[in-house]
């Protein structure tokens, strides 16, 4: 199906989110839409799948002009959008999540036809997920799957994908991306939506980039690098050359860590973090590393093992002790587990701070958050609440929340759907921790922030915890081997 | 343009609301063939009209207002008290059982009366422990547990005036024995009013407006509330927090329940909490969870019932009015509140 945007408006208060945008998409193309965070691409194909209505401005469908009033209705005419979190009911079965959004289905649910249906999908693009197995068991790859799947079954012919390789394997992402090239053989139209240029550069048949609510550019290939991120920021922008914080003096001490869960057991782990020192847990989503850092947080009792910091066993104490140790957690879902919705800036940073008194001192509480705010260049004031400020900016504020000093800081996926601007300003913020003593242990999905941010680097397959790797050493290649599970 | 979070804006809306509730009120007049203007007017008269009349007021804004100051703490803490009306109960009972053990003990009454009110704050701590054991330790929704314990309370308040604590002779509904009038907390004259018990529930709410707003005990409540994950990993003992605002809550329903026994009822009667927790559950959202409001809120909700006793006499209306208003007022808030916020993130 082709899709025309003309001249669409959108407007959130003060912010201009989208700006006379005009875009055509034929049908059979795979169209990237490129762009830093904020730049007005998620309202752009959130007003295409009926999420949000334009301000002004027209959407034709093979050239008919039509009017998209709901999600459902934009599924009606055969649009699909998949979101950055998938929109499923985990506490549901596969299959009930499939059958879910049907229109005009009977009364009771025709499951033996579903059941079918959903197999012979799955067959065309050699997915293997389990009908009856839930939705919370699945891995986010395989819940994009199933939506995909779900979509194609409600009858969509245009499919928009808002940044789906944030939180899935490589080998997941291979997939989708055969997966997708294969729909657009079948006349399918795809959007697909991200700010990370290699896949977009290997995926898209064409290219539209989006700048603070304008489009200000479009591309076939072959593709310059250069000039894509010359049109995405304005301005050529630089990683920083690696710096290496790390000292020889030994901060925590891991030494035969086991770790149990119901899918997988962890066994016989010793690593011996230096002070300044960054480690990046790379691996498959759900190969253990999750469960190794909520473990060295306090979050998850190992069942043996120790973990010592300056002398003291840690293992099985409670969250409090890992905390008032100088261990501090960063969870990846900053709405859910790091921040409070609701609450303004000055409520948070007073909230973490120490407790000085029985009463709040209301003034020395605003300065304080004035001067975070200056520190850490959040976009704000200090009665801004949490959930009115852009991702990067709940990033920096949960960076500026962080308790000085620190000795170890654990955190999941720090720059997850962030652009790399916002990404090289975190990084720079945690060296400068490290340089003051601070040992990092992090998770990322993105292969290239592991080598270029950690000293060292663990690699997780199944549950086995590699020796340590120097990252200096190694290379894509070799790690996307570990993590695949070869060369054990 | 509509500009977000106005005062003056939510003012009006408020305003709107109420005024849509009295509209709706006054249809309902219509339809049973009443008079609208006399049943206001009659409402006015009946709870302002006169020293007395407002003194009777007063007596209710009392309760409502120590259950709602109660309430305030569990809905920061993101919890609904249904259970509150047992914990009032609760606290009559254990203010009763004082009362009824150290009445021929030669204590000084004050003293014995002093004891029995905080004995039913703590009873009713102790009624709200329960629910909040439950939540936390054993995932029973505090709105279930609190159910279920109001009807225990109930029936346990039935069982102690129909058997142990009955009145000499025959057992009634109009409750137990009541008590020599020097364990009654002293009136003022010849009215109904203690200004003891007034000056506890005035007290109550300064004190909960002071902890919600000033404090990091009130700030951390709230985050609890709004997030319990995201407090936890902040390092907020969540279980601790909550325990304590059931807690709380709990000791403010006691205290309604001692104030009901030792300066209203003067004894233990089946319906002890008069549905004032209930009522407080009401003033609570209408006033969005802000302790500010609640006391002028209350003092109306209180007048409105006292006035409305008014209308089966006069206008031989039922005095059911009273809470039909009310909960208009209540529905009519909750809806245009999101009319408003439909319009301005809209705009």
């Amino acid at each position: 199906m082709k899709v025309e945007l003309s001249h669409i408006q959108k407007r959130f208060g003060k912010v201009h989110a989208n700006n006379d945008i005009t875009l055509t998409v034929p049908a059979g193309t795979i169209q990237g839409i490129l762009g830093e965070n904020g730049a007005g691409k998620s309202t752009l194909m959130k007003i295409l799948s009926g999420f949000y209505s334009a301000d002004e401005g027209t959407i034709l469908l093979d050239d008919k002009p039509v009017k998209i009033t709901s999600p459902a209705d934009a599924v009606a005419q055969g649009i699909g959008m998949l979101h950055q979190d998938p929109l499923d009911f985990p506490p549901m079965r596969v299959i009930d999540n499939f059958l879910i959004g049907r229109k005009n289905a009977s009364f009771f649910p025709d499951r033996k036809r579903a059941l079918a249906a959903l197999h012979d999908l799955q067959q065309q693009f050699d997915f293997a997920i389990d009908p009856e197995t839930y939705v919370d068991s699945l891995t986010v790859g395989e819940r994009q799957q199933l939506e995909i799947l779900r979509l194609l079954w409600l009858g969509a012919r245009v499919l928009i994908l808002d940044e789906p390789t944030t939180g899935i394997s490589a080998i997941q992402k291979e997939k989708l991306f055969a997966t997708l090239k294969k729909l657009v053989e079948q006349g399918m139209t795809v959007l697909f939506v991200s700010h990370k240029l290699e896949e977009v550069e290997g995926l898209c048949g064409r290219v539209a980039v989006m700048q603070r609510g304008r489009l200000v550019g479009e591309t076939r290939p072959p593709y310059l690098t250069a000039e894509l991120v010359q049109m995405m920021f304005g301005k050529v922008v630089q990683p920083d050359a690696r710096v290496n914080a790390g000292t020889p003096e030994i901060a925590l001490k891991i030494s035969n860590l086991e770790i149990e869960d119901f899918r997988l057991q962890i066994r016989d782990v010793s690593v011996e973090l230096h002070r300044g020192e960054v480690i990046g847990l790379a691996g498959m989503e759900g190969s253990g590393q999750r469960q190794f850092l909520r473990t060295l947080g306090g979050l998850t009792r190992p069942v043996g093992g120790e973990i010592r910091l300056e002398e003291k066993n840690l293992a099985g104490k409670p969250y409090k002790n890992f905390m008032n140790s100088g261990i501090a957690y960063m969870p990846a879902a900053r709405l859910e587990e790091g921040l409070i919705p609701g609450l303004s800036l000055t409520e948070h940073f007073t909230l973490c701070e120490e407790q000085s008194g029985f009463f709040v001192d209301k003034s020395k509480a605003h300065a304080l958050t004035s001067g975070r705010i200056q520190d850490y260049t959040i976009r704000g004031v200090p009665e801004s609440r949490i959930e009115a400020l852009s991702g990067g900016n709940q990033q920096r504020a949960l960076l500026a929340l962080l308790r000085t000093p620190l000795h170890l800081l654990l955190m999941e996926h720090p720059t997850r759907g962030l652009d790399i601007e916002s990404t090289i300003w975190i990084w720079a913020k945690l060296k400068e921790r490290c340089k003051q003593g601070t040992s990092i242990v992090f998770i990322s999905s993105d292969l290239d922030e592991v080598i270029r941010y950690s000293d060292r680097i663990l690699v997780f397959f199944g549950g086995r915890v590699s020796q340590p790797v120097n990252s200096a050493a190694t290379n894509a290649e070799q790690l996307g081997q570990l993590i695949g599970g070869k060369g054990w | 343009m509509l500009k977000k979070n106005s005062p003056w804006l939510g003012l009006g809306f408020r305003l709107l609301a109420v005024v849509l509730a009295l509209a709706f009120t006054t249809l309902i007049l219509v339809l049973t063939g009443a008079q609208p203007f006399d049943a206001y007017t009659n409402i006015i008269s009946g709870s302002l009209g006169s020293v007395e009349k407002i003194s009777d007021t007063l007596v209710a804004w009392v309760p409502l207002l120590l259950a709602t100051s109660g309430l305030l703490v569990t809905f920061t803490a993101g919890l609904w008290n249904i259970g509150v009306e047992g914990q009032i109960t609760l606290g009559a009972i254990f203010t009763t059982f004082v009362l009824r053990s150290l009445g021929d003990s030669g204590l000084p009454p004050a003293l014995i009366i002093a004891l029995a009110i905080v004995a039913g704050a703590l009873g009713g701590a102790l009624w709200a422990a329960v629910v909040g054991w439950l939540k936390i330790y054993g995932g029973v929704s505090e709105i279930f547990g609190g159910l279920g314990l109001n009807f225990v309370a109930t029936a346990f308040t039935l069982f102690l005036i129909f058997g142990p604590w009955k009145r000499p002779g025959v057992a009634s509904m109009s409750g137990t024995a009541p008590f020599p009038p020097e364990l009654w907390l002293p009136m003022v004259g010849n009215l109904r009013l203690s200004l003891w018990s007034l000056g506890l529930a005035v007290l109550g709410i300064i004190v909960i407006y002071l902890v919600l707003n000033g404090t990091y005990f009130g700030l951390r409540l709230k985050a609890v509330g709004k997030n319990g994950r995201a407090a936890f990993l902040m390092g907020i003992p969540t279980a601790r927090y909550l325990m304590s605002s059931f807690l709380i809550c709990g000791a403010f329903a006691g205290l309604t329940g001692a104030m009901q026994v030792t300066a209203v009822y003067h004894n233990l009667i089946p319906s002890i909490s008069s549905g004032y927790g209930f009522l407080g559950v009401m003033v609570g959202m209408l006033v969005n969870f802000q302790a500010a409001w609640a006391a002028p809120v209350s003092f109306f909700f209180a007048a409105l019932n006292i006035g409305s006793i008014q209308l089966p006499i006069v206008l031989h209306l039922d005095s059911t009015l009273s809470g039909v208003l009310q909960g208009a007022l209540v529905l009519f808030v909750l809806i245009v509140d999101g009319v408003r916020r439909r319009l301005t993130e809209k705009s």
